[in-house]
């Protein structure tokens, strides 16, 4: 399937739309009516209807080079989105082969990886960059290994080290984040960095979690989705710019919900590294309008129940307390009471 | 849903290169590349001898980058529970096993200013793919290793050519000569990492004297695989299967469950990794606990059981499997 990339912009005016076939390939997050934190991981195979954002391992879609477009802007004005410790340089290059060869794999129309041992080929058509490298060997790209993939790769990427039975975060790009901030969580274990979120600590989630991702085998990555809201498409509402996009969610009124507000998915999935024996962790965000989710009747009446039902500590630390009331209430519109089907791709 | 990549291979080779010691190289029959891995990793390997199947893991000793196949090492160990008897004696180039995809617990850390590696016996293995990870990289490493004769020592000669004898020590046994341990863990730059990799008694020797002469525990790193020690025979209740077994003295609960058709988890089979944990419901007997996993409140809890490497001496225990 060939892509056609939209030119469109994730600040300013604001321009960021789906079309009706990029709306039936969203991740939409929730398999049932209701939602809690759980260590919801599952093999990370193909799946789901075709075209879905799910086909392909790492996805590629209509937004790939606006969204780069925006990750360059993000890193201009902030150099410290993107962090490597000096001990990751083998994981970075184990990233850059995994997403050269998902991407080429996945979309052989737009990008091209050809090997002979160390010298490699790579094409990428839609940002019209052709490259040849030595694998290994850093001076033969224009900046660092894992810089130069992931500036040419949707979602944010953080590799984490494995080492004393912990996992750290010793590696990231990350420009379009739910409001966290690599530069403060660099270097921290996966503990430390799951601090603040409430309720699943008690639940004992990280704990079941972290055993189970030491153990995270090659070949076999794992993902999970996890979800908030933003207000306008805005992919980098990073603690950085909350100057910028907190007062937005002040905005909200019954007439613009449709258009304002936003739910936002990460496609979470994490795979081990071969070379270094760390794990990527790649954090792939959607977004989609509420009256473009509308437009699946499954998923409105379903988001409707969800958001009204959502416990008091995740509506706060999700930040959805000012606009969750009328969000509510337009969504309401949208949901008769019939009973949803199991699952979450649309009927 | 459980995703199988265990990879269908071909024995390509088999060199004896030391009393009892024999080299196995594999190729994927599918032709397909092998995975590139880790120093320190290793590999469960499926071996199929009419209606049993054996499953024994194995640390990879090849080049962690050659794609061309993989190579591990075998000992033919005397109270053999089958698996090295059956790799020794009855497999033939040509024959057919399969591999799981390498899994590394005894990884390098990357962050080490130099690495010490101290090998006892049949221990080299992991060390041989460390060491050319190590070398390809440019770190600083320097290999010690035990010997009971030079014999029985596999590779010495080999990895001294490769790397030389600075950076290599052999120390034998029978010549009396052993790892001045302590002359060599009290002079070391700061950031340098430990790795030992032999039978207990030197792991334990070894990092004693490290954490005596101050070293932190970070820098420490230790692999000691353990075969399933035998014992007596029990019965084991699955609960969840609703199943009895009988484990025999050569057999493992894991391999018990197996045979009688149970798909359990496991990824080590060596007591390391905490994949197989089972809650323990009921016990007519005593535990006994051989694994490195479980805390030691969890052991005397009798709650828990790691059912690859540990048994009970008693008549019957009932698990949540």
């Amino acid at each position: 399937m060939s892509l056609t990339f939209k030119k469109e912009t994730f600040r300013d005016d604001f321009s960021f739309r789906n079309s009706p076939a990029s709306i039936r390939r969203f991740p939409f997050p929730f398999n049932e009516d209701k939602y809690m934190y759980a260590v919801n991981m599952e093999p990370h195979v193909p799946a789901g209807p075709p075209n879905h954002s799910y086909n392909k391992l790492i996805d590629v879609d209509e937004h790939f080079v606006a969204e780069m477009e925006d990750r360059a802007k993000v890193l201009k004005e902030d150099p410290l989105r993107y962090q490597a410790l000096p001990h990751m340089m083998t994981a970075q290059w184990d990233t850059l082969e995994l997403l050269m060869e998902q991407q080429a794999q996945g979309f052989p129309e737009h990008f091209s990886l050809d090997r002979d041992g160390d010298r490699w080929h790579w094409i990428n058509r839609p940002m019209g960059i052709d490259r040849h490298f030595v694998f290994g060997d850093a001076t033969t790209l224009p900046c660092e290994p894992f810089e130069f993939i992931t500036r040419q790769a949707q979602g944010d990427f953080c590799i984490v080290d494995q080492r004393d039975g912990n996992l750290w975060m010793d590696a990231g790009m990350v420009t379009t984040q739910a409001d966290w901030s690599l530069d403060f969580d660099v270097g921290m274990n996966f503990m430390e960095w799951h601090g603040p979120v409430p309720l699943a600590h008690q639940l004992g989630v990280f704990e079941r979690a972290l055993k189970f991702l030491l153990n995270l085998q090659q070949s076999k990555p794992v993902r999970r989705l996890n979800w908030t809201m933003t207000i306008n498409p805005r992919l980098d509402t990073s603690p950085e710019n909350y100057h910028k996009w907190g007062p937005d969610r002040a905005t909200v009124t019954p007439e613009n919900v449709g258009d304002k507000v936003h739910l936002r998915c990460e496609l979470q999935s994490l795979w081990r590294l071969p070379r270094s024996n760390a794990i990527l962790f790649v954090i792939r965000c959607y977004l989609i309008k509420m009256e473009e989710l509308v437009t699946i009747s499954k998923w409105a009446r379903r988001f409707h129940r969800v958001l009204r039902d959502l416990p008091p500590e995740l509506i706060d630390y999700k930040g959805l307390t000012r606009y969750r009331p009328v969000t509510v209430e337009w969504l309401s519109k949208f949901d008769d009471g019939a009973p949803t089907s199991p699952g979450i791709f649309p009927d | 849903m459980t995703v199988n990549t265990d990879m269908s291979v071909r024995v390509a080779a088999i060199t004896q290169v030391a009393d009892k010691v024999k080299r196995f190289r594999l190729v994927r029959e599918d032709g397909q590349p092998m995975p590139v891995f880790s120093g320190g990793s290793h590999i469960v390997v499926g071996m199929r001898e009419g209606a049993v199947l054996r499953r024994n893991p194995y640390s990879l000793m090849s080049a962690p980058g050659d794609t061309s196949g993989f190579e591990i090492s075998v000992l033919r160990v005397e109270k053999s529970r089958g698996g090295s008897a059956f790799l020794h004696e009855k497999v033939k180039p040509g024959d057919r096993l399969t591999v799981s995809q390498p899994l590394n617990l005894f990884p390098v850390d990357q962050r080490g200013r130099k690495h010490l590696l101290m090998a006892g016996g049949i221990g080299i293995t992991p060390f041989m793919a460390m060491m050319d990870q190590l070398d390809r990289n440019n770190r600083a490493f320097e290999l010690h290793y035990a010997v009971r004769t030079r014999g029985h020592g596999a590779y010495w000669r080999e990895l001294q050519g490769r790397y030389g004898e600075q950076r290599v020590k052999v120390y034998c046994d029978e010549e009396n000569l052993f790892i001045p341990t302590q002359a060599i863990l009290a002079n070391q730059p700061l950031g340098t990492h430990l790795y030992v990799c032999g039978p207990a008694g030197m792991i334990n020797g070894v990092l004693g004297q490290a954490r005596g002469l101050g070293w932190p525990a970070q820098n420490l790193h230790a692999e000691e695989f353990l075969a399933p020690p035998l014992g007596k025979p029990f019965k084991a209740v699955l609960a969840k299967s609703g199943k009895t077994i009988e484990v025999a003295a050569h057999q493992s609960i894991l391999e018990a469950a197996e045979a009688a058709g149970i798909d359990a988890p496991y990824l080590c089979r060596g007591g390391a990794c905490g994949q197989c944990e089972t809650n323990v419901t009921a016990c007519t007997g005593t535990i006994e606990h051989n694994d490195h996993f479980l805390e030691p409140q969890d052991k005397a809890s009798g709650r828990k059981i790691m059912i690859c490497v540990s048994r009970i001496d008693g008549s019957q225990i009932t698990l949540d499997l």
